[in-house]
């Protein structure tokens, strides 16, 4: 039975404002708030809020007959929260139905996972996390930004722990074999990858409103009877495109809604099912690993990077904001807003624009006159950025140092927590002894080994960390609140001992 | 066809758009090109014919073979007595007559250039009778008059060439007399070859003309001489240079790039500002710029001659032309040859066929500064901009836009397609 995989992605990216260089130093707000409520309200508009209501009432129509998947940047669920709650609200009816599936992906859409891998696990657990917060699902499979792919960013979903990756259904990388069957990664068999068709998916998504192609108007029985008539075998579809082209791209007017609601139940004529990512995966073996070199995406024609990091511009860009020794300050640092500032940063949008390719279709730039200027711009910024992650620590620390004592800080939190505990516990258990003590004063002695046991547990863990703070220089609150916590406790483990 | 300069003698952009637009014709073999100028030097290339019209009788002479034979710069004794047999009216009433029964020019753009342009008129009329041709070409609203004499004597379609307008000299403030001598030259004009989509819009909207008979025509460089690709950048480690070329005055805008040179040099003292040229506002600038305390980092070097106008580009980082108003502006063009990014006012006519530039309002001193700190700063933008920006510029060659000429000749003389395949491949190649 023929199976579609639908899946929408919702993403926006936070625009940047006009930023002079003259402003680096002074003006560390980077955004347009005015672009930003903009966009979003007219995408939730137009295309976000008919959109998800056309589905919901899908559901209730159709039964269970009808499955979808959604993948969310984070930058843009932030956006949304702000400008467009109502559409969380309807994501949220949506995610109710037990029809829809959420998806992982990294949280800032940007290009992670060919700059720094640290960061892209980082990022995508902090996505995941934030779905699972909202929506209540643990993404189980993943999607990079623009459908990026290569044999090791899908190593590293799979160490993440994901089961199933959407990729770019591109010639180049597949050759003679069929987009419509289940492949598995050629360096780590766990991670299952579901390929986009992307004739199908751009005949609705790129060609729907077209009047110039041959197809036009595209009716559902149509598009459903070129999925119906694959070969015999071919059995998964994956449609993936923006949520943006229903409605925006292609126009409300173009009756792409209606197109859309009349799918399930002529499918189910057609002998031609819904699924959601988990599911075709549960249902689907791969059949054989698929070997990808060099990154694929989904954008343009050539399917690769080039529309990102195509000429100079965006590589020097692409390779002042991955710099090794900034991601780790910055994945080191707990500052709030130099750690959202480089989420919104990331976009892989503020690479797009600028790109010199000329792809046919028109460069759509945001608020730039050109790719010199998003260029300018989008430099200007960084610089400010990047100066700001610098003051952050002194040159001469190194970057591993940093580390080590932030996981030290980290590891005496934990240890002050389990002390916290102890206390706590041989508190309540000295009360108590009090208590029997008053009661029965025999049975007193038979306790005390009891309650001097944890003591020498503890001694050595409370010794250890402080060995190891004594040459950093770093750190010293957190030492002498370890030394402070380590005073509480003696008076606790002296009054056990009475 | 009519034209007011051609080199060697190059007063400005007009005699190099000249050499271009009759070396393109002449290459495709069966274009022949009489050029009439007020004072050629003799010097100029042969694939032209040239006719000196400070050589033209205008009244009858006796005059002796022997005696002027050798006397001609330009055309020759004979072409003298076949203009002679072709008098039209008696203009012994005209000054400054000389032996020949010729009006003298002073040449270039003396004090009395209306009464000159007067006389080239009445001396295009004489050759008009005494010429074969199929089409009048006149270049600048100097030869527009001549122009229209000519196609009133010879009934010939005439072509009208508008490198500039009063309009972008003045910004917006004509002077009359001018308006009414360029409105009449394009009233008569069955072609009107526009230098840009910009003139062709102010020819539209200010001198109201059929659209349909405006083409916009842009300009083109030749490639660099051998001798001037061999100069070797002189370059400081760790300074930019920021160069401004042309004259110094109103329409180019140099107090917008004296703006941002400031907004510049408030972040970065590393950089050196060059403006180059002449004219009427130079003192007010040097004066300018001494107020803002910039003077140490901004330069004066003068106007520049041939070679020295190269070694300027070479030279620079980052080139700019922050014209309020200019018809085509060959200028970036040339500083792209040289490997040299440019930012262009996009009241230039010249951003409209170029990419591989940075284009910002003339007006907007801060995008103006925000794109010099930035070629400055970042290699990445200024290599892309250089490399990119000589590919760019080796495709817009004289000979490309001398086919688009030709088909428009083509189109007024009623005669069939330029079909010279040979030819056609060899210039889609370059």
């Amino acid at each position: 039975m023929k199976t579609i995989c639908l899946y929408f992605e919702i993403h926006q990216p936070i625009h940047l404002k006009r930023y002079r260089f003259f402003d680096i130093g002074t003006d560390h707000y980077y955004y347009d708030d005015y672009e930003n409520e903009r966009i979003i309200t007219e995408l939730a508009e137009k295309s976000y809020k008919p959109a998800m209501k056309t589905m919901l009432d899908m559901i209730k129509e159709n039964g269970k007959a009808f499955k979808v998947a959604f993948s969310i940047s984070g930058v843009s669920l932030e956006l949304i929260e702000q400008y467009a709650p109502e559409v969380l609200e309807l994501l949220g009816q949506l995610a109710a139905t037990g029809c829809v599936e959420f998806l992982a992906e990294p949280y800032s859409h940007g290009l992670s996972s060919l700059g720094n891998t640290d960061n892209f696990v980082s990022e995508t657990k902090r996505q995941a996390k934030k779905i699972k917060q909202m929506f209540g699902q643990s993404p189980k499979v993943f999607r990079n930004s623009s459908l990026l792919y290569n044999d090791e960013i899908g190593a590293t979903v799979a160490d993440m722990g994901f089961k199933g990756m959407m990729v770019e259904g591109a010639k180049h990388i597949l050759g003679w074999k069929s987009p419509h069957y289940i492949y598995s990664c050629a360096q780590d068999s766990r991670l299952s990858l579901i390929l986009r068709d992307y004739k199908l998916s751009d005949d609705i998504g790129l060609r729907f409103n077209d009047a110039s192609w041959s197809e036009y108007p595209l009716m559902a029985d149509k598009w459903l009877s070129w999925v119906a008539g694959l070969p015999e075998g071919e059995n998964v579809v994956g449609i993936m495109m923006e949520l943006a082209a229903l409605g925006f791209y292609q126009p409300l007017g173009s009756h792409i809604l209606d197109f859309l609601r009349a799918l399930p139940k002529l499918a189910k004529e057609m002998g031609v099912q819904f699924a959601t990512p988990s599911e075709v995966l549960a249902k689907n073996k791969p059949v054989s690993p698929l070997e990808v070199i060099y990154p694929v995406s989904w954008n343009d024609e050539e399917r690769d990077t080039s529309s990102m990091l195509g000429n100079g511009m965006q590589r020097e860009a692409f390779n002042k904001l991955y710099d090794e020794n900034i991601v780790g300050r910055i994945l080191a640092c707990r500052d709030r807003r130099i750690q959202q500032d480089w989420d919104r940063l990331q976009a892989t949008e503020n690479f797009r624009f600028m790109t010199t390719k000329n792809n046919g279709m028109g460069n759509y730039r945001g608020i730039y006159d050109s790719e010199y200027d998003a260029f300018t711009n989008y430099m200007n910024i960084l610089g400010d950025f990047l100066k700001r992650v610098k003051d952050l620590f002194p040159d001469s620390v190194e970057n591993d140092e940093l580390n080590s004592l932030y996981t030290q800080i980290a590891n005496m939190g934990e240890e002050i927590n389990i002390k916290d505990n102890e206390i706590s516990r041989l508190r309540a258990r000295l009360k108590k002894l009090g208590s029997t003590e008053e009661e029965e004063a025999p049975a007193a002695p038979v306790e005390e080994p009891k309650a001097e046991a944890p003591k020498k547990k503890a001694e050595p863990k409370k010794k250890a960390p402080a060995k190891k703070a004594e040459p950093k220089q770093e750190a010293p609150a957190k030492k002498t609140s370890v030394a402070k916590k380590a005073d509480d406790k003696k008076p606790a483990t002296k009054t056990a001992k009475k | 066809m009519f034209g007011w300069e051609f080199p060697p003698k190059i007063y400005g952009g007009l005699a190099v758009a000249s050499y271009g637009i009759t070396k393109g014709l002449s290459l495709q073999g069966d274009v022949d090109t009489t050029f009439c100028m007020p004072k050629p030097t003799g010097q100029e290339e042969n694939f032209l014919k040239i006719v000196n019209m400070s050589q033209v009788p205008v009244v009858w002479r006796d005059v002796w073979y022997d005696n002027i034979k050798d006397r001609f710069i330009g055309h020759t004794a004979e072409d003298y007595y076949r203009f002679r047999d072709h008098l039209y009216a008696d203009f012994n009433y005209l000054q400054g007559l000389d032996d020949m029964g010729c009006i003298g020019f002073a040449g270039g753009y003396p004090g009395n250039l209306h009464e000159e342009i007067n006389n080239f008129s009445i001396i295009a009329g004489v050759l008009a009778r005494s010429e074969q041709f199929d089409l009048i070409h006149a270049h600048d609203w100097l030869t527009y008059p001549a122009g229209v004499h000519a196609k009133m004597v010879s009934g010939k379609p005439l072509c009208i060439h508008v490198h500039a307008t009063d309009f972008d000299r003045s910004r917006g403030k004509v002077n009359p007399t001018v308006y009414s001598i360029e409105k009449n030259g394009m009233d008569h004009a069955d072609c009107i070859m526009c230098v840009s989509e910009l003139t062709r819009q102010t020819v539209i909207n200010q001198y109201h003309q059929d659209p349909r008979k405006c083409v916009a025509m842009h300009n083109a460089v030749y490639p660099l001489d051998e001798e001037i690709q061999a100069i070797v950048p002189n370059k400081k480690k760790g300074e930019k240079v920021v160069t401004y070329l042309g004259r110094i005055t109103m329409q180019k805008g140099p107090e917008y790039f004296l703006e941002a040179a400031k907004r510049v040099l408030e972040r970065s003292r590393n950089i050196r500002f060059c403006f180059a040229g002449s004219g009427d506002m130079m003192n007010a600038m040097i004066e300018l710029a001494a107020s803002y305390g910039i003077a140490d980092r901004c330069h004066f070097p003068g106007f520049q001659r041939g070679k020295q106008v190269y070694e300027c580009y070479k030279n620079s980082d980052v080139f700019v032309m922050p014209s309020v108003s200019e018809p085509f502006g060959i200028a970036p063009l040339e500083a792209m040859q040289c490997g040299c990014p440019s930012i262009i006012s996009k009241q230039s006519g010249c951003g409209e066929i170029l990419r591989n530039v940075i284009k910002v309002d003339y007006w907007d001193i801060d995008a103006m500064a925000d794109a010099i700190y930035s070629i400055c700063q970042y290699d990445a933008l200024h290599d892309y901009l250089a490399e990119e920006g000589i590919k760019e510029v080796d495709q817009i060659t004289w000979e490309k836009v001398g086919l688009r000429i030709r088909e428009c000749y083509n189109q007024l003389t009623g005669r069939g397609w330029f079909d010279n395949e040979e030819y056609l491949n060899a210039v889609r190649n370059i």
